[in-house]
C-alpha cells in the first residue's frame, strides 16, 4: 500500500462519526449521517431553497435586500465566532451603494483551543455554508467572496473546494445565478498555522498574502476591508444558520432559542467527558443537558470546572456552571463568555495551575508580536504560571499575575491580549487556593495529573 | 526547481484573486512547494516571489510568520502532535512521549534514517477527536492513543519500505 492510501484508510478508520443522539432540534446538522455532504444530498434536505426564494425563482416575488437583512435582524442571530455581535446589524453596516468592489469573507480559521465545530460543518454540510454566503452576498450587494479555512484541516479544505465546484456547475454560484441578475463568485483560501488569523483584520492581511498581524480599528472592515474595500466577515456557523432563517422566518429562529439569543448553537465538548463531540442544541439549553448528551463526566469522576467558550473564556467552577444555560446572556452573567461555544470539561483529577500553564504557553506562542503589552505580557504570564506549577512560585506571584493581566487588557490592537489575560484572572479568581497551595507547599492539591 | 505541473497548481490559486492581487496566492503557493519538496528553501521563496511579482522578503515574512512552513528540511513524515489543553486532558502529552520513545528521538528531532520528524503543535482544531496529530501538514489523525499511534508508525514504515 502506498503512503497516501495507507493514510487515507488510517484516517477514516479513526472517525466514528455518529450524529445519532447528539443533537436537540438541529438546524445545521439536521439529517446528516457523515456521508451525505454532496449537492444532491443537500438539495434533498431542502438545500438552496432559501436562495431560490430570495431570488424569486420558486414562483414567488423574491425578497429585497432590506427584507433579507430585516429577517436576519428579527432572528436575533449573533456571530458564532466568539464575539456574538448581532449579524443583521453587521450586515446593515455594509455600504450597499458603494460603487466599487465589495467583499464577503467567511472566517473558518477555527483555532481557539476547544473549538472544532466549523470543521464538522464544512466536512459534513459544506453547501449550507455556500448557500448562507450567497444569501449574505445578495443582501449586501456583494459579488465576490472568500472562505478562509485554517491550514490544519486540508481534508476539509479539499472537500469545500469540491462543494464549490458542484455549486458552480449547478448554477448556484457564478454569473446570473438561477437565471437572475445576481452574480456571486466564491473561492476557498487557506491559512498555514497562525491562531491570530482568526482575528478578522489579521485574516484579511493573510488573505492579502501577508503575515497575519491585526489592523488598528477604526477603520472597520465595513469601510476598509479586503484590499481596502468594504468587507463583511462572518463565522462559518453564522453563515450556516442563514438558510434556515430565510426558509422558516426570523421569528421561528428566535423562538427556537431564547430572547436575544436566537436559534441553535453548536457546542464542541472536549476534555473529561465520555463522548466528546459537537452537539447542536437550542440556545438556552441547560448546561446539565449538554453534559448529558456528551455522556457525562468521565466514569468515576466528578465535575470540577468548565471553560465554557473556548480557551479565552474565564473558567467557571462546577457549582456555578451547573446552574447555567448555554446562551450568551447566562454565561456572561456567570462571569465568563459563550465565545465560540467550545466547552472544555475538567474533572476532579485536574490541577488548575497545570491547565493554565498550558493555556498561557499557547497565548505566548501565538502572540503576533505587534503590540508590546501582549508580546511581553503573554511571556510574563506564562513564565510566572510555569514557575508556580514547577514549585518555584513566590508569595507575590499572584499579585504579579494580576498586575501583568491588568497591563495587557485593553491596551492592544486586537483581542488576543485580553484573551491571554482573562483565563489567568478567571483561574485565580475561582481556584486561588490551588495556586496558593502550589506556592506554599511546592506540590499540587490534586493527586498526580493523569 | 519549480516544474510546469507545479506552475499549473500555482495558476489555479492565482486565478481566485483579482489580477492585481496575485500576492494573495502566496500562502497556497508556498504550501504547494512544501508538499512537493518537503520544505520551503530560500531558492523556492525566490521562485514564488518571481512568479507572483512580489519582493522575496515579503515571501520570507510569510514563511517565517506561519507555524506550518518548514524552513529547513524535515523527515519524510513530519508528525505534529497537539499538546494544547483539550488534547492534554486526553493524553496528548503521553502520545508525544510515546512517539519520541518509539522513534528514539527528542521533540523537534528527526530519526537517523530520515523517516520521521517529531514536533509538538498548538491546537489543530479537532478537539473532540483528542488526542490528534497531523502527518505532513495534510493528514489529520484522530483518537491517537497508544494502540493507534503504534499502528500509524508501523503503517508509515511499511508503506515506505514497499515504495
Amino acid at each position: 500500500m502506498n503512503v497516501q492510501s495507507f493514510l487515507n484508510t488510517f484516517q477514516a478508520s479513526g472517525l466514528e462519526t455518529c450524529f445519532h443522539g447528539r443533537h436537540i432540534n438541529p438546524q445545521i446538522y439536521a439529517g446528516l449521517n457523515g456521508e451525505n455532504w454532496r449537492l444532491k444530498d443537500y438539495e434533498a434536505r431542502g438545500g438552496y431553497q432559501a436562495l431560490r426564494r430570495i431570488l424569486g425563482r420558486d414562483g414567488g416575488e423574491g425578497m429585497t435586500q432590506d427584507q433579507v437583512i430585516a429577517t436576519v435582524k428579527e432572528s436575533a442571530l449573533r456571530g458564532r465566532g466568539g464575539a456574538g455581535f448581532p449579524t443583521g446589524l453587521k450586515w446593515s453596516f455594509m455600504p450597499r451603494q458603494f460603487p466599487g468592489q465589495k467583499y464577503l469573507v467567511c472566517n473558518s480559521d477555527e483555532g481557539e483551543p476547544g473549538t472544532c465545530k466549523d470543521r464538522d460543518i464544512m466536512e459534513y454540510n459544506p453547501h449550507i455554508v455556500i448557500e448562507g454566503m450567497a444569501i449574505a452576498a445578495y443582501a449586501m450587494g456583494i459579488s465576490v467572496g472568500y472562505n478562509y479555512i485554517h491550514g490544519e484541516i486540508f481534508h476539509t479544505y479539499d472537500r469545500f473546494e469540491e462543494a464549490l465546484r458542484e455549486a458552480r456547475s449547478a448554477g448556484y454560484l457564478g454569473d446570473g445565478i438561477m437565471g437572475s441578475a445576481f452574480n456571486f463568485q466564491l473561492h476557498a483560501s487557506h491559512g498555514f498555522g497562525a491562531y491570530i488569523c482568526g482575528e478578522e483584520t489579521a485574516l484579511l492581511e493573510s488573505l492579502e498574502g501577508k503575515k497575519g498581524q491585526p489592523r488598528f480599528k477604526p477603520p472597520f472592515p465595513a469601510s476598509f476591508g479586503l484590499y481596502g474595500k468594504p468587507t463583511t466577515i462572518n463565522n462559518t456557523e453564522t453563515f450556516a444558520a442563514v438558510p434556515w432563517i430565510i426558509r422558516h422566518g426570523g421569528q421561528a429562529y428566535l423562538e427556537c432559542g431564547k430572547p436575544n439569543n436566537g436559534g441553535t448553537k453548536i457546542f464542541s465538548v472536549s476534555g473529561d467527558v465520555e463522548k466528546p463531540g459537537n452537539f447542536e442544541v437550542p440556545m438556552g439549553t441547560p448546561f446539565s443537558t449538554l453534559l448529558e448528551l456528551a455522556g457525562g463526566v468521565r466514569t468515576g469522576r466528578k465535575l470540577k470546572a468548565v471553560i465554557p467558550g473556548g480557551s479565552s473564556a474565564p473558567v467557571l467552577p462546577a457549582s456555578i456552571m451547573m446552574d447555567c444555560t448555554m446562551d450568551y446572556d447566562s454565561i456572561a452573567k456567570a462571569g465568563s463568555m459563550l465565545g465560540s461555544g467550545a466547552v472544555i470539561v475538567m474533572d476532579d483529577s485536574r490541577c488548575m495551575v497545570k491547565s493554565l500553564q498550558r493555556l498561557s504557553y499557547f497565548y505566548m506562542h501565538e502572540s503576533c508580536g505587534q503590540c508590546t503589552p501582549c508580546r511581553e505580557g503573554t511571556g510574563w504570564l506564562w513564565r510566572v504560571v510555569d514557575r508556580i506549577e514547577n514549585g518555584h512560585g513566590k508569595p507575590s506571584d499572584l499579585a504579579l499575575l494580576d498586575n501583568v493581566a491588568e497591563n495587557i487588557m485593553g491596551r492592544t490592537i486586537c483581542a488576543l491580549g485580553d484573551a491571554a489575560a482573562m483565563p489567568v484572572r478567571g483561574m485565580i479568581k475561582h481556584f486561588r487556593h490551588e495556586f496558593e497551595h502550589h506556592i506554599d507547599h511546592k506540590t499540587c492539591v490534586v493527586p498526580a495529573y493523569v | 526547481m519549480i516544474t510546469e505541473a507545479t506552475r499549473a497548481r500555482f495558476a489555479a490559486e492565482v486565478a481566485k484573486f483579482p489580477p492585481e492581487q496575485k500576492q494573495s496566492a502566496v500562502m497556497a503557493c508556498l504550501s504547494i512547494v512544501q508538499q512537493e519538496q518537503g520544505w520551503v528553501s530560500p531558492g523556492s521563496e525566490k521562485e514564488v516571489a518571481d512568479y507572483l511579482g512580489m519582493p522575496v522578503m515579503a515571501v520570507h515574512e510569510v514563511t517565517t510568520f506561519y507555524n506550518m512552513y518548514n524552513q529547513a528540511p524535515v523527515g519524510k513524515f513530519k508528525v505534529n502532535v497537539c499538546t494544547n489543553l483539550p488534547c492534554q486532558l486526553r493524553g496528548g502529552a503521553q502520545t508525544l512521549e510515546r512517539l519520541c520513545n518509539t522513534l528514539n528521538v527528542r521533540v523537534g528531532e528527526t530519526t537517523a534514517d530520515g523517516l520521521f520528524t517529531v514536533q509538538p503543535s498548538e491546537c489543530l482544531g479537532a478537539c473532540a477527536d483528542a488526542p490528534v496529530l497531523l502527518v505532513n501538514d495534510r493528514a489529520m489523525c484522530s483518537f491517537m492513543g497508544a494502540e493507534r499511534l503504534d499502528r500509524l508508525i508501523d503503517g508509515l514504515r511499511n508503506s515506505e519500505s514497499q515504495a
